[in-house]
């Protein structure tokens, strides 16, 4: 689904990633951890399309698509979602009415007819229940003086919505208390099938236990260095990232 | 001839031909003179730097109505907020259309300034009222005082409100070539007593309009009045509108200006708060484009302690398209405890637009709060990225993103048709697709 071939990226000259090799499969969950700037958020944004990085080297196929020249909007369109570490307040737009501009939007895009306004209801009322979403919460104007748990949540309502290919959840458990967690995790878990994949971004092991992942691969200065199962990211917590930082320096 | 000579010749001419009061014909006669020394005002004037009236002033305008000209209600039906029920003060080419209009003198008086002007009842209303807020010495003002006849005539007496919204709307029909309109309306709210009123000038032809209006709006003892003025015009149409508010004790008065179109657009809205605890509001939002340009002036005199001012502007410019925003604040020595709030924010959309934004704060008093704000940017690129990360293409992002930054000047708007509309006129001018119910 997912192919990543010594992908080298960076902003304004400054080298980020620094040749990632990743191949994701339908059905799969990866897990990618490392510490702070290792470059974890990049290759999330590098994915999703965001312009301010360039790809200076190194290709990214997503079904079999080179992703080079492919706007963010198109890479959505194709399957691809990102859930942001920090997503944006837009004051003024209602998460309801976004999401109707968004997935009308997509539709668009594949030549399909808005959808009919009580299917779009449906659908809403039936993802909402599922991450336990008030309704009342959807009337507000999106991200606008949400917490940092409602603000994930929201992520991950969008997710659902959208139901895409392949999802990338930069840092989502940041900022959430357990409970907010669980519901996250079980969402996503939910959403899961044999079609779809998940990468998860993370500093902590903790979200792991919900979403258990399928590999786990360490990221160090723009770089996997070290690849294996979900018993890595025990070890990592164990241990920290001191030993994998000084194994890639031997 | 240019257009000053052309006025002031005609002015007797135009006098003789009115049946007027006394009283008010001095008025008229001192306007006139004001206007003949003072002229049109230049971009020598500080408050004309960045507005130049020069290519108006070329145009041969016809300055008095010549024909009663009539319109079908269902051709400018849109022009109207026809989804609820209201009062409507209509006038085609500067005359009264009693046939589009709903005046009512059933316990409020929603009519006509020309009876004010000539009918003995209201003779002790026009002697206290007229021409008193606005009497200064402002040269389109006192042009328009010297032919001030018609134009919308309210009184709502203590303890009143209209059983609804009152409309006022002028069209001018190009009927005859390029005309100049200077409606004058009066408007007073005694104590305890509301009212709403929407205002709209709207040309419906590509012949040149100059518009100079003048308004006068008394707002007496807790009076609460909220007044819209929709200036989505042609861009062959100019409006000059000069708006004078005085506000006795613990009054509110909120003045929305929607711009979305025109030629010229100067509001010099001018509050005067001539009593305690007084609440004054204005708020704007343009949206302009083409080589359109849009001024707005305020200014709110604080002369009496305990009372507050709110402004909110928000300007979203393409194109060649020019704003000016000029927030006056005069604080009294004796307005001590006054609040004093001004925010102007503006979205350049284009290279080649301008705005040229500047708060004036006059303060006498030493225990005030007076804030003041004013940004010009562009489009927040996080958010595109973020909206765009979802489907939603750079073009209906930026869209929707402008539309979210506008609208947020609505929540004070308290008349849910009227937001709609709006809303609407927002979205459609910005192109965002409105497949979704607001």
């Amino acid at each position: 689904m997912l192919k990543i071939k010594n992908l080298h990226a960076g902003v304004e000259g400054n080298e980020i990633l620094n040749g990632i090799n990743l191949e994701v499969a339908p059905g799969e969950v990866h897990a990618i951890m490392g510490p702070n700037g290792s470059g974890k958020s990049t290759l999330a944004s590098v994915i999703a399309g965001k312009e301010e990085f360039e790809v200076t080297e190194g290709v990214i196929f997503f079904e079999g698509k080179d992703l080079e020249d492919m706007a963010p909007e198109e890479r959505a369109h194709n399957g691809i979602f990102l859930s942001f570490q920090y997503p944006v307040e837009i004051p003024g737009v209602s998460v309801t009415n976004f999401m109707k501009t968004a997935i009308n939007e997509s539709r668009k895009a594949r030549g399909k007819e808005d959808m009919p306004a009580n299917e779009m209801l449906k659908l809403i009322r039936e993802k909402s229940a599922m991450l336990d979403i008030d309704r009342r919460f959807l009337s507000r104007s999106l991200n606008e003086g949400f917490s940092g748990g409602e603000k994930k949540r929201n992520e991950i309502f969008q997710m659902a919505m959208l139901e895409p290919k392949l999802a990338i959840l930069d840092e989502t458990d940041s900022g959430l208390d357990i409970d907010a967690l669980r519901i996250v995790a079980n969402g996503v878990n939910k959403l899961k099938s044999k079609d779809n994949a998940v990468i998860v971004i993370t500093h902590y092991q903790r979200l792991l236990e919900y979403i258990v992942p399928d590999f786990v691969h360490v990221l160090h200065e723009g770089k996997i260095v070290k690849s294996g199962n979900k018993d890595l990211a025990l070890e990592l917590e164990e241990k920290g990232y001191d030993w994998i930082k000084n194994e890639a320096v031997v | 001839m240019d257009l000053k000579e052309k006025l002031v010749s005609s002015f007797m001419a135009f006098e003789n031909n009115v049946d007027i009061d006394h009283f008010v014909h001095d008025i008229r006669s001192e306007a006139i003179k004001n206007f003949e020394n003072k002229g049109f005002p230049n971009k020598k004037q500080e408050a004309w730097k960045y507005t130049s009236l020069n290519s108006l002033l070329k145009i041969d305008f016809s300055i008095f109505p010549k024909e009663v000209n009539a319109l079908e209600y269902k051709d400018v039906k849109k022009y109207f907020l026809h989804e609820i029920d209201t009062y409507k003060i209509v006038f085609i080419d500067g005359i009264y259309s009693s046939y589009l209009s709903e005046t009512t003198h059933d316990g409020v008086d929603i009519c006509l300034m020309s009876s004010a002007l000539t009918k003995p009842m209201y003779k002790a209303v026009i002697d206290t009222y007229f021409n008193k807020v606005a009497s200064g010495e402002d040269s389109l003002t006192t042009l328009n005082t010297a032919f001030s006849q018609e134009g919308a005539y309210i009184y709502i007496p203590k303890n009143k409100a209209p059983k609804k919204p009152v409309e006022i709307l002028h069209f001018a029909t190009g009927n005859e070539a390029n005309l100049m309109l200077q409606p004058r309306n009066l408007i007073i709210v005694e104590e305890n007593a509301e009212l709403q009123v929407i205002e709209r000038h709207q040309s419906l032809t590509s012949n040149e309009v100059l518009t100079n209006s003048v308004t006068e709006i008394y707002a007496a003892k807790h009076a609460n009045i909220d007044y819209y003025k929709v200036q989505n015009n042609v861009k062959s149409a100019s409006l000059i509108d000069n708006t004078y508010i005085s506000q006795k004790d613990t009054s509110t008065v909120k003045v929305h200006t929607f711009s979305f179109g025109g030629k010229l657009t100067r509001n010099n809205l001018n509050f005067y708060q001539d009593g305690e605890h007084v609440n004054s509001t204005m708020k704007g939002v343009s949206i302009l484009g083409e080589k359109q340009h849009i001024d707005h002036h305020t200014l709110v005199h604080h002369r009496q302690p305990n009372c507050e001012s709110h402004q909110d502007y928000k300007g979203i410019y393409g194109e060649k398209s020019t704003g000016v925003f000029n927030g006056k604040i005069i604080v009294d020595k004796i307005a001590q405890k006054t609040n004093a709030f001004q925010q102007n924010n503006n979205i350049l959309i284009s290279d080649k637009a301008t705005i040229n934004t500047k708060p004036q704060l006059e303060i006498f008093a030493d225990d005030v709060k007076c804030s003041h704000g004013c940004t010009i940017g562009q489009l927040d690129e996080e958010a595109l990225y973020y909206l765009r990360s979802r489907g939603i293409p750079k073009k209906e992002a930026s869209a929707l993103l402008m539309y979210a930054f506008a609208n947020n000047v609505l929540e004070s708007v308290r008349l849910p048709a009227l937001k709609t509309r709006i809303n609407k006129l927002i979205a459609n001018k910005l192109g965002v697709r409105l497949g979704f119910e607001l």
